[in-house]
């Protein structure tokens, strides 16, 4: 059975050998004449203002946590789904009780606003 | 006729490395002809010619643009964190260049030697295998972003980090509603079990194959969901400090990850290199390879041939290619959402339709093995009407008060009356 992943492994060589091998290329042929101007980060043309790595929008962390629960819950579901039929009632009840469960979750984080980007 | 045995030992292995070199070059190959697909097929759109001029039909310019990316100068912003200004390309090219191993590309070919299949690797983790690599493509995109010291780039690594984890929510619930009929998470099954059911998933199980069009979409960054490189607002997004062969590398994780989402959604929705008939049909089933069973339950043996195999690659590779094109087409006709609606409708929208169609499908299946249905083509017939009902309500609700029945909704006297009160009356008011 674990000769099946055998082929993956060569697949992974030969894709990091092509990532490495674009970098170390470029990194021989292309020249280098940098200047001040050149090094400075495009922001439409004008000398750059403030710090970049400034906070940012308290949402995105919200969207990571929303996503563990529900992306945890599709992995959930993947072991009952590929044997639903053979398992009967009793685990889709067991499940469908579940995913009423998250659902209820998802219906308070989108009435308290969690869902909203304005 | 003596049972026809697996390819294994000595053979086993150069067949393995044979097929890792041609799908790899396969790969490489079909990013390469993309970008220059792209450019004609968004030229030919805008009534324009596009570049012909490298090559008959401009067919060598993908290396020329190779060769020139090779030799430009690369920048390097101030204050950016070198290490990670380096990975971030690579981890975003390294998971695209590998998703494609899972999917089965042609029916079993035989040889000399044994049977080999015709999958790169038909590992028994199968469709998780792809979720979980393309998932580790966002790392290179957040980290490129992030390193680059530039306000435009960080908001764009952003936006891609928020998009696509919450795109990957809806994918794997469309996913969910395949397991569901396939009963095993192998693509080889999927493939198996759409040639036993006389129906692509595409119809019995339509609204998945909807979500799932639209989550690839935004898995893959691709308008109208290009948010991360949104170039009306920033500029190029996350890869806006990049240039030379650095640059050049994300695109190419792009056009990778649109073959393998485009190959996915022929293998799961399409059938794979399934072709209609029984003919074709091939499947390992306690170590024979069979076609079918017979009435009373006894299996039907397989007969692989050269010219099946290649007949179902063709299969294969046509429908891969139309989801390519769409891809294209869809890119040069629809404008981009603003990015709260993107949000919205993969939160509000996928994902409560996906829970919602995740159960009624297990239900539905449950019904019909409970009535004692044989797995075949009312069995099919059942799960298409009653996914057909699904789509449509879906897309009704989608639609409320736009193009269907907004055009309805304007002939409204009260509606008229307004528009008259409002504005001047227009040619077809």
């Amino acid at each position: 059975m674990s000769g099946a992943y055998l082929p993956l492994l060569l697949l992974f060589a030969v894709s990091v050998v092509t990532a490495v091998g674009m970098l170390v290329l470029t990194q021989i042929f292309n020249p280098r004449r940098p200047t001040p101007q050149k090094e400075m980060p495009y922001e439409s043309g004008m000398i750059p203002l403030g710090d970049t790595r400034a906070r940012f929008s308290v949402k995105f962390y919200m969207v990571a946590i929303s996503f563990i629960v529900f992306d945890l819950e599709t992995i959930f579901l993947i072991p009952w789904a590929v044997q639903a039929r053979a398992l009967g009632w009793g685990p889709f009840l067991a499940m469908t009780m579940f995913v009423v469960v998250l659902a209820v979750g998802l219906l308070y984080e989108w009435k308290k606003g969690g869902l909203e980007w304005d | 006729m003596d049972a026809l045995q697996p390819v294994s030992g000595i053979a086993g292995f150069i067949a393995s490395v044979a097929k890792v070199v041609l799908v790899f070059a396969g790969v490489m190959l079909t990013v390469a002809y993309m970008t220059l697909a792209e450019r004609r097929v968004s030229a030919w759109i805008q009534d324009r010619i596009g570049p012909n001029r490298v090559g008959p039909f401009g067919l060598l310019q993908p290396i020329a643009d190779g060769l020139k990316n090779l030799l430009k100068e690369e920048t390097l912003p101030a204050k950016s964190s070198k290490l990670f200004f380096l990975m971030g390309p690579m981890i975003a090219l390294m998971p695209a260049l590998v998703t494609f191993a899972v999917i089965p590309f042609a029916a079993p070919l035989p040889t000399h030697w044994g049977v080999v299949d015709m999958v790169v690797a038909d590992v028994p983790i199968g469709i998780l295998y792809i979720l979980a690599i393309t998932s580790l493509g966002v790392y290179g995109l957040v980290l490129g972003g992030w390193a680059s010291n530039n306000k435009y780039a960080l908001l764009g690594g952003m936006r891609a980090s928020a998009q696509m984890v919450s795109y990957e929510v809806a994918l794997g619930l469309s996913v969910v509603a395949v397991l569901i009929l396939a009963g095993n998470v192998t693509l080889t099954q999927v493939v198996w079990q759409q040639q036993q059911l006389h129906f692509w998933f595409a119809f019995p199980l339509s609204l998945a194959f909807i979500l799932f069009l639209a989550s690839a979409y935004a898995e893959t960054n691709r308008l109208p969901f290009d948010m991360p490189e949104a170039e009306s607002e920033l500029v190029a997004g996350y890869h806006t400090e990049y240039s030379g062969m650095k640059y050049a590398m994300f695109p190419m994780a792009e056009y990778a990850n649109m073959v393998t989402s485009s190959a996915l959604m022929a293998t799961l929705f399409l059938g794979g290199w399934d072709l209609p008939g029984s003919w074709d049909n091939m499947f390992w089933y306690h170590g024979q390879l069979i076609s079918g069973f017979a009435a009373n339950g006894s299996v039907i043996l397989a007969h692989p041939a050269l010219w099946k195999t290649l007949l179902t690659f063709v299969a294969f590779a046509i429908k891969t290619a139309f989801f390519l094109v769409v891809y294209i087409w869809v890119r040069w006709t629809l404008p981009r959402f603003r990015y709260d609606q993107v949000m919205a409708l993969g939160w509000k929208v996928l994902l409560p339709t996906g829970l919602g169609y995740v159960m009624l499908i297990a239900g539905a299946t449950l019904v019909l093995d409970q009535l004692g249905l044989p797995w075949g083509f009312t069995y099919g017939l059942i799960l298409t009407v009653l996914s057909g009902l699904a789509t449509a309500g879906f897309l009704v609700f989608l639609d409320r008060g736009h193009t269907i029945f907004g055009a309805a909704a304007a002939r409204d006297q009260k509606t008229i009356v307004r528009h008259r009160a409002g504005v001047p009356a227009q040619a077809g008011d």
